[in-house]
């Protein structure tokens, strides 16, 4: 009896060569405990060499692998075959982002717009090392420390229909990321991050919330774009209000 | 704030009054108090309305102009402010 | 650590169909929510131009609410009601998201607090409605 398949359909692009993406099938081995990962990678070493994508740990936590999966964002390494089979996959390049080659993407904007957060602690004046390290309560930790847990994957970005919209948009893991620090109590950076307050920053989203929904580590970028615009706002009316008061 | 008052202000003004299950004499508009809460409940949200129509037309990319869209909407919230200041103030 | 930026050039670009909310059920979702506030404005214009009918005097206010009581307003209305309840769920669940509740060390589930809302939303409106049926002379 013949194995049993599963049919991918992969989007195929090749910069120089194609003027537009195409898709090509691909009948591949259905085994239960396999991700498209795994199929990705049969395809690569057993039937088409020239394919392309990106992958590194396989196992949920270096952010390389995220493609669209039948229309929804998702780690490769996360996505079982089993849930989908018997029917087909669709495997495409992670949409808002320009496509290089095959499913490969162009991160360059997503790599500046994190830059532009500052994403380090910054002080108004640096401790020596000689004065001990900085002391942080578990309740201080508390307070940022689901927003630490991004992977970079950029699965939010793809879900983000305002990002799509609006490419200047700072998009959520960025903001996530300098609500991080700013919440992080050795930081004393927020007046550096004004970014994150700028028109294309949390001002752009609209709460779709599509976001938080696909990120696979739980960081939940949209609370952290709220209440930034909460915080944000509370302290512009503080300093209408009280202008002496400064922190 | 409109989340918690306007559903009763539909139940009461769009069903209760038209069919009839209840009858009002308008006595009550003229006290001020009362006209400061129609104030509100009527003027905030437009300008909450304003932003995500202008918003959702946007993002519904029907390819309309951005600057007169935007003086719609919100103007047009500006506009029914004064409206309401004004019925209100002749109660 | 220097990076090489692709060729532009070479790049594809997707463009985003006007027609993307209506391919998933969350887009959807969201803009019927967004769209809420433009029933929710209507009504409030109506309403308003229920009020004005008092300046002419109160035989035209009670004129125009039975005005309203033809079979196109009264769908009117309930749209308008169905989707006021609508944004009041949404806003609840938004506001459970921008603002957890913390009892002591723990959030708040936000199922609770989204049905906590709904019961505050409950009470307001009874106390709304006594009040006005006590005071409305």
């Amino acid at each position: 009896m013949a194995e049993p398949t599963i049919t991918l359909n992969i989007t195929r692009y090749r910069p120089g060569q194609d003027r537009a993406p195409t898709t090509q099938s691909y009948a591949v081995p259905y085994k239960e405990d396999w991700v498209v990962l795994d199929a990705l990678n049969h395809i690569k070493d057993q039937m088409d060499g020239t394919l392309s994508y990106r992958w590194s740990c396989r196992m949920g936590v270096c952010g390389s692998c995220g493609m669209m999966v039948n229309g929804t964002p998702k780690l490769t390494c996360a996505a079982f075959l089993r849930d989908y089979y018997p029917g087909e996959i669709r495997v495409e390049p992670l949409v808002n982002f320009p496509i290089i080659r095959d499913l490969v993407i162009d991160m360059s904007d997503f790599l500046d717009k994190l830059k532009s957060v500052k994403p380090w602690i910054i002080r108004k004046e640096e401790k020596p090392v000689s004065q001990g390290e900085y002391l942080q309560s578990p309740a201080q930790l508390e307070a940022f420390h689901q927003f630490t847990q991004c992977i970079n994957c950029m699965l939010c970005y793809a879900a983000c229909p305002v990002y799509g919209l609006e490419p200047k948009f700072l998009g959520p893991a960025a903001i996530a990321l300098g609500y991080r620090y700013n919440m992080d109590s050795r930081d004393q950076g927020q007046e550096q991050r004004a970014v994150i307050g700028n028109h294309d920053g949390i001002w752009d989203c609209t709460f779709v919330g599509e976001c938080s929904v696909v990120c696979p580590k739980d960081v939940d970028p949209a609370a952290a774009i709220q209440r930034s615009k909460v915080d944000t706002t509370k302290t512009w009316f503080q300093s209408i209000l009280m202008p002496w008061g400064q922190r | 704030m409109a989340a918690f008052l306007v559903p009763i202000q539909i139940i009461i003004f769009g069903f209760a009054l038209p069919l009839g299950w209840i009858s009002d004499s308008g006595m009550l508009y003229r006290n001020w108090l009362v006209k400061l809460y129609l104030f509100v409940l009527i003027a905030l949200p437009l300008y909450h309305w304003a932003h995500r129509f202008y918003f959702a037309l946007n993002d519904m990319k029907l390819g309309l102009p951005r600057k007169p869209l935007a003086a719609l909407c919100y103007g047009g919230a500006v506009v029914v402010t004064v409206v309401t200041l004004w019925v209100l103030l002749s109660l | 650590m220097s990076g090489t930026r692709p060729d532009p050039s070479k790049l594809y670009y997707r463009e985003v169909p006007a027609t993307w909310w209506l391919k998933k059920k969350s887009y959807f979702f969201f803009m019927l929510r967004e769209l809420s506030s433009v029933f929710i404005a209507i009504f409030l214009l109506v309403y308003l131009y229920q009020i004005y009918q008092l300046t002419q005097g109160p035989e035209a206010y009670v004129a125009f609410s039975r005005r309203l009581s033809s079979p196109g307003w009264i769908l009117f209305n309930l749209i308008a009601l169905l989707f006021a309840l609508y944004h009041s769920i949404t806003w609840f669940q938004s506001s459970a998201i921008v603002l957890p509740l913390r009892v002591g060390e723990r959030e708040l589930p936000r199922n609770l607090f989204v049905a906590l809302n709904v019961i505050a939303l409950v009470v307001i409106s009874l106390i709304i409605l006594v009040l006005f049926l006590r005071l409305k002379g």
